[in-house]
């Protein structure tokens, strides 16, 4: 008997009058997995999560959140879930354990419980010795720990993390993943909503999201796969000027700054070299390395898939 | 309806109250403040004072007086009554604003050389019109009287002459006329408008502004729970101001609370809960913080103080303001207020004014609901 997943989504729309913010949308989340919800703004991803989440009732379709229906249970959902957004919900003018506190009435945690629950948290977020400190006086990487504890509080089985990463510096990020990572180990099913791209490495399997309809659903090593073009990476003096006429032959299916350099999608490698070669030296571009071909990175990926969905 | 997630909210609001000092210093010296600050001389020119008459003797020296001021223009007269206690409900139920008592031996007084006494009536709870009516009546009787004693010279002689008519003023209800025993009552609306309307539409619309709604959606937390737990302390730090005007009140002022103090406490209790809504439906409507300010004072604030009785008096106010002030909640719990306190009367005296404030409560919070629930969609 296979086991029911954490999240499933059956053909999910929502129109906002005549905007479809989500258009049919179908996948599963296995418990104790990280999923990443990939997509630039406004392609619906946070619509998605207020659906799941029980805070938005779906136009058509259906979904079970932890083994509730969407549309008529969303009321249990919100027991069983924890959100986070990248506003992080703080009181800025609260302590931490008083915004924990806070919110672990809101769950409806026994005092005893939550006494309990307080002091785990603190430890697994490293906050221990910031109990009493009012929340306002706390760096953003530690605003984000306290947020994050605040949506465990009640140790649901699933969390949603909505740009929960937004603004914040790089260490601190992935100081949070490997708390993501603690998690997801002992069994938690976390829903992860992004838009940086290497986030999305992070993640067991990604739905890619664009214009409300899935463009592609796999583990991100699947998906870079799905890129038939090869990418070489080129790297000219003049980035703009090279840019613009890489842009123009032929032979190059897409060509976007990448780094220091120009990563250049083409379907002919050896016929493409030759191309931008002649056409870099006509213009008097030097090129400081040989185009070589590079492993597509998921951001090349993307922007492959979502061309190809637009044809 | 979980009272513990009700009361996580009530708990956090609390704190929030306790770490923004400048709120609670408000709250707190507001009304001490007022009630330090009283003194209006305030005058409009009041005409047509409605006057109702006891004549006991019938006489045409009575006849004569009640003459002079049914042709004064400052007065309307009603009519006459039949008995001391007719005048005094006409009075009580502010069917007119003074009344004459003429006694029974006013023209044997007179006749005998001495000095006829008439008792003028006029409400007193509203000092600064009191005292105008007095000044009014005392401009009809003195002239009368020189007018008698100009006679009473030609036909007598000048001997000794006493003052032939001489009027006793009793104020009613106010006797000292003192201004702090109107202030102290109609205190109580203004402060509960305060904390009920101004701090409540500031603290939510900060909730709003700020963004964290959006978390707290996404957990268990029902909508009333969230606005008991919100708008819960506001209601216990209202009725406190409440009691501690009315301790101030006594201890300070020594205004005497005539009526049932119980039934002041359990109306202005629902006079609270209608500026409680009131302040959330500004927190709704309002975009900001200083929008919520400026709506709050325009609607609840200004009309409290200036058109709900407890200073200004609302039957001297042209017309148009008079009907405005019906739409005022404030007005009908200073009516209660005072009836209350001055007169010590109860609800059968203050029933449509309470029928108007429970009314007044339910279209607010009722609205202010509405209108939540829709914004958070």
């Amino acid at each position: 008997m296979p086991i029911e997943p954490a999240i499933v989504v059956q053909n999910l729309s929502r129109h906002f009058g005549t905007f479809k913010a989500v258009d049919n949308l179908s996948f599963a989340v296995k418990r104790g997995e990280i999923f990443g919800f990939l997509g630039p703004n406004g392609a619906g991803k946070s619509t998605t999560i207020r659906m799941l989440n029980g805070l938005l009732l779906p136009t058509s379709g259906a979904g079970r959140v932890g083994g509730f229906d969407i549309i008529k249970e969303n009321d249990r959902i919100k027991e069983h879930i924890g959100y986070m957004s990248q506003r992080f919900s703080l009181y800025e003018d609260l302590t931490v354990s008083e915004n924990l506190d806070f919110f672990g009435g809101v769950y409806g945690l026994s005092t005893e419980r939550l006494r309990e629950r307080t002091t785990e948290v603190l430890r697994l977020v490293g906050l221990e010795n910031r109990r009493h400190d009012l929340t306002r006086t706390l760096p953003l990487g530690l605003k984000q720990r306290l947020a994050l504890a605040s949506a465990i509080i009640h140790e649901p089985s699933i969390l949603f993390l909505d740009e929960a990463t937004s603004g914040v510096d790089p260490i601190s990020r992935r100081n949070f993943w490997d708390l993501i990572y603690a998690m997801a180990a002992a069994g938690v099913t976390i829903l992860v909503t992004t838009h940086y791209m290497e986030e999305a490495e992070f993640c067991d399997r990604l739905v890619l999201i664009y214009q409300g309809r899935v463009v592609a659903q796999g583990a991100p090593r699947e998906l870079k796969r799905e890129v038939q073009e090869t990418i070489l990476a080129v790297h000219p003096d003049d980035l703009d000027g090279a840019l613009h006429l890489l842009k123009g032959l032929p032979q190059v299916v897409e060509a976007a700054v990448f780094g220091d350099g120009l990563h250049v999608a083409v379907t002919d490698p050896a016929a493409a070299e030759r191309g931008i070669e002649e056409i870099l030296s006509a213009h008097d571009i030097a090129l400081r390395r040989r185009p070589e071909p590079v492993r597509p990175s998921l951001e090349d990926a993307f922007i492959a898939l979502v061309q190809r969905a637009g044809k | 309806m979980n009272q513990r997630r009700a009361w996580a909210v009530f708990r956090k609001e609390l704190i929030h109250i306790r770490r923004d000092p400048i709120s609670l210093a408000q709250v707190i010296l507001l009304p001490v403040m007022l009630m330090l600050l009283y003194g209006y001389a305030l005058t409009f020119d009041i005409k047509h004072v409605t006057l109702a008459v006891y004549d006991q003797e019938q006489s045409q020296l009575s006849r004569e007086l009640v003459k002079r001021f049914q042709s004064n223009e400052y007065f309307q007269f009603i009519g006459y009554t039949k008995s001391y206690e007719e005048l005094r409900d006409l009075i009580t139920f502010r069917k007119v604003q003074a009344g004459l008592v003429i006694p029974y031996d006013f023209s044997w007084q007179y006749q005998s050389g001495k000095t006829a006494g008439v008792q003028a009536l006029v409400d007193g709870t509203d000092s600064n019109t009191a005292n105008i009516v007095l000044g009014y009546v005392q401009g009809v009787t003195t002239p009368y009287s020189e007018q008698l004693l100009m006679q009473r010279l030609r036909t007598k002689g000048p001997a000794k002459q006493e003052s032939p008519v001489n009027v006793q003023i009793r104020f009613w209800f106010n006797e000292s006329l003192e201004s702090r025993n109107y202030i102290v009552p109609g205190l109580i609306a203004v402060i509960m408008t305060v904390v009920g309307a101004l701090l409540t539409a500031l603290t939510v619309v900060r909730e709003l502004e700020r963004g964290s709604l959006e978390g707290l959606l996404a957990t268990p937390l029902k909508k009333t729970e969230l606005l008991l737990g919100k708008l819960g302390p506001y209601f216990f730090i209202g009725m406190f101001d409440m009691f501690l005007v009315m301790a101030l009140g006594k201890i300070l002022f020594e205004v005497p609370l005539r009526g049932s103090g119980l039934l002041l406490i359990g109306l202005s209790a629902i006079f609270l809960i209608a500026t409680l809504g009131q302040g959330l439906l500004i927190s709704v409507q309002a975009e900001n913080q200083l929008q919520a300010f400026q709506m709050a004072m325009l609607s609840t604030f200004l009309p409290a103080f200036l058109l709900s009785g407890f200073v200004f008096s609302i039957y001297l106010m042209p017309l148009p303001l008079q009907i405005v002030s019906y739409i005022v909640p404030a007005r009908y719990v200073v009516t209660i207020s005072k009836g209350i306190y001055l007169k010590g009367v109860g609800l059968q005296v203050l029933w449509p004014s309470a029928l108007m404030l429970g009314a007044s409560a339910l279209f607010f919070v009722g609205l202010a609901i509405r209108k939540f629930e829709k914004k958070i969609r």
